[in-house]
């Protein structure tokens, strides 16, 4: 258990709280440029430079490299500005969540389903 | 004074533009959520509002975390749908009622609820996806609300119930335009999870209890915190908060004109749901 679950106690859940936001400040707000297109061309064509003018932590900046969302999100990213991170790469909320769940797309799709019987 | 015709929750779910953009309403994975407009399209026919109050939350379009209120009030001339950076399409902007924003914003101060006005203000999917799903082939001038479930501690559900109560009895005094007639959109919820190992939580029995007490007793949910809205809703489930604000707008008793739950839309139980006033 990480020490937001032991601050808020919801297992598998980091609530985005002041904590968070100073620790990911600089990955989160990294993450928000790319809602400018100029911004996720400059990301892929240099990823190494764009992430050093936000000043990711060592951490941080292997999550990037490793596309590792459970590692973003542990090292401060918020789920509204890692999906502009994601965006980048064409991937969808299933793939995240299957990502994120250990499970393929489709059990992570059939999972849904469940939840709706 | 100004009439208040009733109050609209609807999901936002970003897949939803994808899928008006090809076209998909009949299929069989979106025709269970599409088909639930109808009944709200003969509904707005029916009463024909002249502007919308749009309760939502920013997803990182319009705040950063530099800046983060917990409510605020577009008072803008128009809105602007920006680039959300992963790819869908982006729409015309929608006019504004900047007269009806700075007469919420009097009242509301004037109650003591300390907002942040908002002249230029962009909009995401919460707003472009209620207004494409609601007006399909237009729309009406809006007033978005809103409401922070970005960054914790979000307002209470006792306090977006206040919020939503006050913004209600402002239309209500609203008197530049007599018979101006005004619907109120809820945006989000119901129960969804997008990330972390409990990504694709979804709670139907709380969605059902919740959505039953909007109806006779609206103020059931504010004896949750937010800690126990994040654990029963998932932690974008939070934006039932909305839904409270839409449903407090309206005051005492209502009726409920038409109501829709399928679950899953993408990663989320889809609601939609009209209550008007009871005569
Ligand atoms: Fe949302």
């Amino acid at each position: 258990m990480g020490e937001n679950t032991e601050r808020h106690g919801i297992p598998g859940t980091i609530i985005f709280d002041g904590a968070e936001a100073k620790r990911g400040y600089g990955l989160n707000k990294m993450c928000f440029s790319f809602n400018e297109e100029a911004n996720r061309n400059a990301f892929l064509a240099d990823e190494d430079g764009y992430c050093r003018r936000y000043g990711l932590t060592d951490a941080q900046r292997d999550a990037i490299r490793g596309r590792d969302v459970l590692a973003l999100l542990e090292h401060g990213g918020h789920p509204y500005y890692l999906a502009k991170f994601a965006g980048i790469f064409h991937l969808d909320v299933q793939d995240l969540g299957a990502m994120q769940t250990g499970l393929s797309k489709e059990e992570f799709k059939a999972r849904l389903v469940e939840a709706g019987r | 004074m100004a009439r208040i015709v009733g109050s609209i929750m609807s999901t936002h779910v970003p897949a939803i533009a994808n899928a008006l953009e090809r076209h998909d309403e009949a299929d069989p994975y979106w025709k269970p959520f599409f088909d639930g407009y109808e009944a709200v399209h003969s509904w707005l026919d029916e009463v024909q509002p002249d502007v919308a109050v749009i309760f939502h939350n920013d997803h990182g379009m319009n705040f950063f975390l530099d800046k983060m209120p917990t409510f605020a009030v577009g008072c803008a001339p128009e809105y602007r749908h920006g680039d959300e950076g992963w790819g869908i399409p982006t729409v015309d902007p929608y006019p504004g009622h900047p007269d009806l924003s700075w007469h919420l914003v009097e009242v509301l101060v004037g109650d003591e609820f300390d907002i942040t006005t908002c002249q230029e203000m962009l909009v995401d999917h919460a707003v472009t996806n209620p207004m494409k799903l609601l007006w399909p082939g237009g729309g009406v001038p809006i007033v978005p609300v809103t409401v922070n479930t970005v960054m914790f501690p979000y307002p209470s559900a006792k306090r977006c119930f206040a919020l939503g109560e006050a913004i209600g009895r402002a239309i209500s005094s609203y008197d530049v335009e007599p018979d101006l007639r005004v619907v109120i959109v809820g945006s989000g919820g119901l129960s969804h999870q997008l990330e972390g190992k409990r990504a694709g939580f979804i709670n139907k029995s709380f969605d059902l209890r919740f959505v039953e007490s909007l109806t006779d007793d609206p103020r059931w949910v504010t004896q949750f915190s937010g800690e126990d809205l994040v654990k029963e809703t998932g932690s974008q489930g939070v934006e039932l908060l909305m839904w409270l604000a839409a449903r407090a707008a309206l005051g005492g008793s209502v009726r409920r004109v038409t109501w829709n739950y399928h679950i899953p839309i993408s990663n989320t139980a889809a609601g939609t749901l009209v209550l008007e006033p009871a005569a």
